[in-house]
């Protein structure tokens, strides 16, 4: 993922200065605005990859920053934050313009990859794909094929949707919970492995008896597609 | 506020005042229609007696002229008693009778008339008559009346019996009302003590309740067990916020411990990393408890309800046992979904699939036959295959969501309790778990208006949620998100319309 420019509206400073060294460590750049006037101002001016906007600001709530910056037909993706991690509140911060949303308390890891995938959405938004590739693996969306090497390889629907989704953000880190939320359309935690296990099988189908791996397990975060040998 | 001020405040005196004009008024009507019927009767009685007098004196006429009709006036008006006559000229000048004096011009008008007039030889103070006055031939003009005192005795003794009555009414009534009220003044300050006791701090005081099983008895019952219900709804959450303080503080203990041993003995940077790397998987699960039990509160005040929508849970099943499977199968268990279809309920599609991936979980966990030693772990030996049946029916009005085990089940004397935050049984406590799970799914249950049920599955256990399903469900169902990403290539992440 090439150095992504974001803005981060946060009103609490720790939290705040904690994102921003997390995020240049990362290798990407991120300002800082206060509050949601300041944040609102900067948005409308800078030009920014991904802005990431606390629910709950001082001078102006981060739903009203959202929705005024989608007025102004400003469409810079928009990751909410916030303490309320019910899911209504994650409908409503959806519903005004919100491009994704993440409960606090939050592993950096499961933020970074939630801000590239917006990242890299803003920059492919134009085209439709229906055919992926990675290394030697090839999906056919219409057709609902898979091949590697030349080979086909069948796949349960919802396998072919999970890889789908690896390999639609490939190079990508993604998390279990993004997994869950996309290819299940639930947003819960589900407490135990069962991801992981969707996901062994899936490698087990695509990787077993080739020497390259494609499907990696990123520790601590989550799981990648990408192309080992290059 | 003086006694007498707070006495005339009281409900019960106003009432009685209240009572007490009634009463007057009541009383008032009544003797005022008395009085006036009497009036209507001697008045009657009066113009009958009138009548009878002219008849007679007319037969006189008839028979001796005006002559005859003198003499019988003359010796009548001289009787004790006698009524009133007068016959005069037609220039007004006294023939004869016992009307010594008439206002002027009361001769003119023939007919029935009530005037003031005089008695011959009497010089007191005008009185009051009714009489009849008739032209007769010649002009002669002839009064006959009756006296009126009668009447106005008869009137001034009913007036009298009225203010009398009225009097002793409004001081019977008062005292009486003074008497009620400060009864009941006396029983509501006794209560009013009590409560204030009570606010101060003696929980466990009541209001007293005499035992007469009047409605201020009622009351006082009804209050007393409310406070009963309050005080065992306090009691519940003490344990309840007992109980998350002692279940956290383990955890948070444990973290604690991990980060004072690597700074103790910790000897390399590797060392440091895998301390702070558990130390984050400890507050990840620590984060969750607070989660759940964040989601458990919520689902029980109902504060989600406007958030419902209608969807089909036969989705919800098939999803999540979807979802569970392979977990399952790396578990050694086997995984069975029945679902029927269209089984549509009004309800929250998140948090009925997360009570159900709780209980699918629990089920996994500790769904394994009891016959059966727990095997070591990494052991390649599986055990006979443990069966899990997921399952979703209508029956009657509800949508019954259950997963069943063949394992050692729950004790009937355990099953309420197992349902309370925090509660693990003697058994499970070795294995991962925060005892959260059938209270969320409890909770979630109770906010859609249904339950949750904890029934044998002879062997095992079968846990039951009762969902009231949608009457005359007119569901279209909504393009789930996800199909949408698949139509839609470049607009995924998370959808928008995730509702």
């Amino acid at each position: 993922m090439p150095d992504m420019r974001l803005l981060i509206i946060e009103d609490d400073r720790d939290a705040a200065n904690y994102l921003v060294k997390a995020f240049r460590e990362s290798g990407h750049s991120a300002d800082h605005a206060a509050d949601g006037l300041a944040g609102y101002e900067r948005a409308c001016e800078g030009d920014y990859d991904v802005l990431i906007v606390d629910r709950m600001l001082p001078r102006m709530d981060g739903l009203t920053v959202i929705g005024g910056l989608r007025q102004q037909k400003i469409d810079t993706p928009v990751l909410i934050l916030s303490a309320l991690g019910q899911v209504d509140d994650r409908v409503k911060g959806l519903r005004a313009g919100g491009d994704d949303y993440l409960a606090k308390p939050y592993a950096f890891s499961e933020l970074l990859a939630r801000v590239e995938v917006l990242a890299r959405r803003r920059g492919s938004s134009s085209g439709e794909t229906t055919h992926y590739r990675v290394g030697d693996l090839e999906l056919d969306r219409l057709a609902h094929k898979l091949t590697r090497a030349g080979k086909e390889i069948v796949l349960q629907p919802r396998e072919f949707r999970l890889l789908e989704y690896l390999m639609k953000h490939a190079g990508q880190v993604v998390t279990r919970t993004m997994l869950l939320e996309n290819v299940w359309d639930y947003h819960f935690d589900p407490q135990t492995n069962v991801i992981d296990v969707h996901i062994s099988r899936l490698r087990s189908k695509i990787d077993k008896g080739f020497d390259v791996p494609l499907l990696h397990t990123i520790r601590g975060a989550g799981y990648m597609v990408r192309d080992g040998s290059r | 506020m003086t006694a007498l001020g707070k006495l005339i405040r009281t409900t019960a005196f106003k009432l009685s005042l209240a009572y007490l004009l009634i009463s007057a008024l009541g009383a008032g009507a009544v003797m005022g229609w008395v009085a006036w019927n009497v009036k209507k009767l001697v008045d009657e009685q009066i113009a009958s007696t009138v009548e009878a007098e002219i008849a007679g004196l007319s037969e006189q006429y008839a028979r001796g002229g005006i002559r005859a009709l003198v003499d019988v006036v003359e010796r009548r008006a001289r009787q004790p008693g006698a009524s009133l006559y007068l016959v005069t000229t037609f220039a007004g000048e006294t023939i004869a009778g016992n009307v010594a004096d008439l206002p002027a011009g009361v001769l003119q008008r023939p007919g029935v008339v009530e005037t003031s007039y005089q008695r011959q030889g009497d010089t007191e103070a005008r009185r009051r008559a009714l009489a009849r006055i008739f032209v007769l031939p010649g002009r002669f003009r002839l009064l006959v009346g009756r006296d009126l005192e009668d009447r106005e005795t008869l009137n001034g003794v009913m007036l009298r019996a009225l203010t009398t009555s009225l009097l002793w009414l409004t001081i019977i009534g008062t005292a009486g009302g003074i008497f009620v009220a400060s009864r009941v003044l006396r029983r509501v300050d006794a209560m009013n003590a009590s409560a204030q006791k009570i606010m101060a701090g003696d929980l466990a005081g009541r209001l007293p309740v005499t035992g007469s099983n009047d409605e201020l008895d009622r009351l006082a019952q009804n209050l007393n067990s409310m406070l009963e219900r309050i005080s065992e709804l306090m009691n519940g959450l003490r344990e309840v916020s007992d109980n998350i303080a002692h279940d956290l503080k383990t955890p948070l203990t444990r973290l604690r411990n991990r980060a004072e041993e690597a700074l103790r003995s910790a000897s390399s940077q590797d060392d440091y990393r895998a301390t702070l790397e558990r130390m984050i998987d400890e507050s990840d699960n620590l984060i969750r408890i607070f989660n759940a039990l964040l989601m458990i509160a919520r689902a029980e005040a109902g504060t989600d309800r406007q958030a419902m929508r209608a969807f089909d849970v036969s989705t919800v099943v098939t999803d999540l046992a979807e979802l569970y499977e392979p977990a399952a199968e790396d578990a050694g268990a086997q995984l069975s979904v029945s679902a029927g279809r269209d089984l549509i309920i009004m309800g929250n599609r998140e948090l009925v699939g997360q009570a159900l991936a709780n209980l699918i979980d629990n089920a996994l966990k500790y769904g394994a036959q009891s016959d059966l030693p727990l095997l070591p772990q990494g052991a390649n030996v599986l055990p006979k295959r443990m069966d899990v049946q997921v399952s979703a029916r209508q029956v009657g009005n509800a949508v019954e969501i259950s997963v069943a085990d063949r394992g050692p089940g729950i004790a009937v004397a355990d099953r309420e309790r197992v349902i309370g935050r925090f509660v693990r049984l003697e058994g499970s406590r070795s294995r991962p778990g925060s005892g959260l799970g059938l209270s969320l799914a409890s909770a979630v249950a109770q906010l859609h208006h249904g339950e949750l049920r904890l029934e044998d599955n002879a062997p095992g256990l079968r846990v039951v949620i009762a969902l009231p399903a949608m009457i005359n469900a007119t569901y279209v169902p909504a393009a789930s998100p996800v199909e949408a990403t698949r139509r839609l290539p470049h607009d995924d992440a998370t959808p928008r319309n995730a509702s």
